[in-house]
């Protein structure tokens, strides 16, 4: 399935598309990490950043404004029916799931949770999936829980991109060997060298 | 051809079989929700969509198994406390002034939001002259909401918002409760007319001070959407309340100019006069 793509858009390895979205998905830990990439992503950075993280739902959503001091695109949480733009950074509102819609909009939904939490990854990375195709990255970071898995198992099939931090180091280890345990990974990276990857290959 | 593509083609294909069959039209809610549910209701039962189709054109009972899982089943008592607190505090206010009080909560799945409502109703002494509509298209959570039967496992979070969203007296003494369920008091059950309506397809059916819809429209695309705001303005006397979800999207409403901000933070709208 995969080759028949490549070959008939004459791409030669993966990355090497016209990457339009980068996903990324964590839970404990992930305001840290999440700092880190951002900071690593430039001005005019070419692709829209969408992220999923775990946090208790309710009260208001503190992760933009926290995110946005060490990030230089702007940060703000994804609003329903808005489009995802080039060169900003969105964040899924607590207790509502994310989706991306082909159409590049985004939707939200209050369906039950998925792997207990809500927002989900796999909500978002498979929807994803499906609207970005192989212009694709996926990339899970540190966390306590095996969200986010099945989601980026999709990215991969769907033609796309996948990194995972590496869970040496990382602060909860169990998210990031989930992902890895899929086989669906391109690339296991320390954190500070995360952001350079995605570049390299944009 | 990609394994996500076929899906969508074994997708529509169970939703126009849907339309066709029993008259059910999913084709303007959101997509990618509406695959993910479609593709949920498959995992359980069969290996593909497709292998649903056939259940769906021939076995009667299918149906309502089909739209309980394409519709939205979850909510909590007192769900966004901020919310009830301002409904309690602007809105109950001034729909004291009426002699008598109509009020709808559009998609009310098991009912959750509705009791919330109606203990606030009886605190504010408003009950007596009320008379409420829930409606859904899932009949099986309509049975559920009409029993008032509730799990005790998520009775410690829904004190916490029935204090936080203003409440009088005591959350318990609006049920009665053995050690796995708890029942909202038979009084209090009485109020509420829980019927079938699909904002898809059906009009209005009453005239209503204020109606509570939140977290459906966002399951809809934008036509849909306008189709269901302007059947909620026709359905609202003037200056009537429109109360939507928390993060669903202000724009469009506002697009409609059929509703004014009352409170933002909380989403409720006012109704204006003009039809548009």
């Amino acid at each position: 399935m995969r080759a028949s793509i490549l070959h008939k858009n004459e791409r030669c390895q993966p990355g090497s598309q016209n990457i339009e979205a980068v996903v990324i998905g964590c839970s404990a830990g992930g305001l840290d990490a999440l700092r880190v990439v951002l900071g690593g992503l430039p001005i005019g950075f070419p692709a829209t950043v969408i992220i999923v993280a775990h946090t208790a739902p309710g009260g208001d959503n503190l992760l933009p404004s926290l995110l946005a001091k060490t990030c230089r695109l702007p940060v703000s949480e994804a609003q329903e029916r808005e489009s995802a733009l080039s060169g900003q950074v969105y964040v899924a509102p607590p207790d509502y799931h994310l989706l991306i819609e082909t159409n590049r909009t985004f939707a939200l939904s209050v369906d039950e949770r998925v792997c207990f939490v809500r927002p989900s990854i796999d909500v978002l990375f498979q929807s994803a999936a499906d609207a970005y195709g192989e212009r694709l990255f996926g990339l899970i970071l540190t966390g306590a829980n095996c969200d986010g898995a099945q989601g980026l198992k999709s990215i991969k099939e769907a033609g796309g991109v996948t990194l995972v931090q590496d869970p040496v180091g990382a602060y909860a280890d169990t998210m990031p060997k989930a992902a890895i345990a899929t086989g669906a990974v391109d690339k296991v990276l320390q954190l500070n060298d995360l952001a350079g990857e995605i570049l390299s290959r944009i | 051809m990609e394994e996500s593509k076929i899906q969508d083609i074994e997708i529509s294909l169970f939703l126009d079989a849907l339309l066709q069959r029993h008259g059910y039209d999913f084709g303007n809610y959101a997509k990618a929700s509406i695959k993910r549910r479609v593709l949920g209701l498959a995992s359980a039962q069969c290996q593909s969509v497709a292998e649903l189709i056939p259940r769906l054109l021939h076995e009667e009972d299918y149906l309502a198994e089909v739209i309980s899982q394409l519709s939205v089943p979850v909510s909590a008592m007192f769900r966004d406390p901020p919310v009830f607190k301002t409904l309690r505090e602007t809105v109950l206010p001034l729909l004291k002034t009426y002699p008598r009080i109509n009020v709808w909560q559009a998609g009310c799945a098991t009912g959750e939001e509705v009791f919330s409502l109606v203990i606030m109703l009886e605190e504010e002494g408003l009950l007596e002259r009320t008379q409420i509509y829930a409606t859904d298209i899932n009949d099986i959570v309509l049975h559920k909401a009409e029993d008032g039967i509730f799990p005790m496992r998520n009775l410690a979070e829904y004190e916490r918002n029935y204090k936080s969203a203003g409440g009088k007296a005591m959350f318990s003494d609006y049920y009665i409760a053995n050690d796995e369920f708890f029942r909202i008091h038979e009084h209090l059950r009485q109020k509420i007319v829980f019927a079938h309506h699909n904002l898809v397809s059906d009009g209005v059916f009453c005239e209503v001070q204020l109606i509570l819809c939140r977290n459906v429209l966002i399951y809809f695309n934008d036509e849909l959407q306008k189709r269901v705001l302007n059947l909620f303005h026709k359905s609202l006397v003037r200056n009537g309340f429109l109360c939507l979800g928390t993060r669903e999207s202000l724009r469009a409403v506002e697009a409609q100019h059929i509703f004014t901000v009352h409170n933002q933070e909380c989403m409720i709208f006012h109704n204006q006069g003009i039809l548009s």
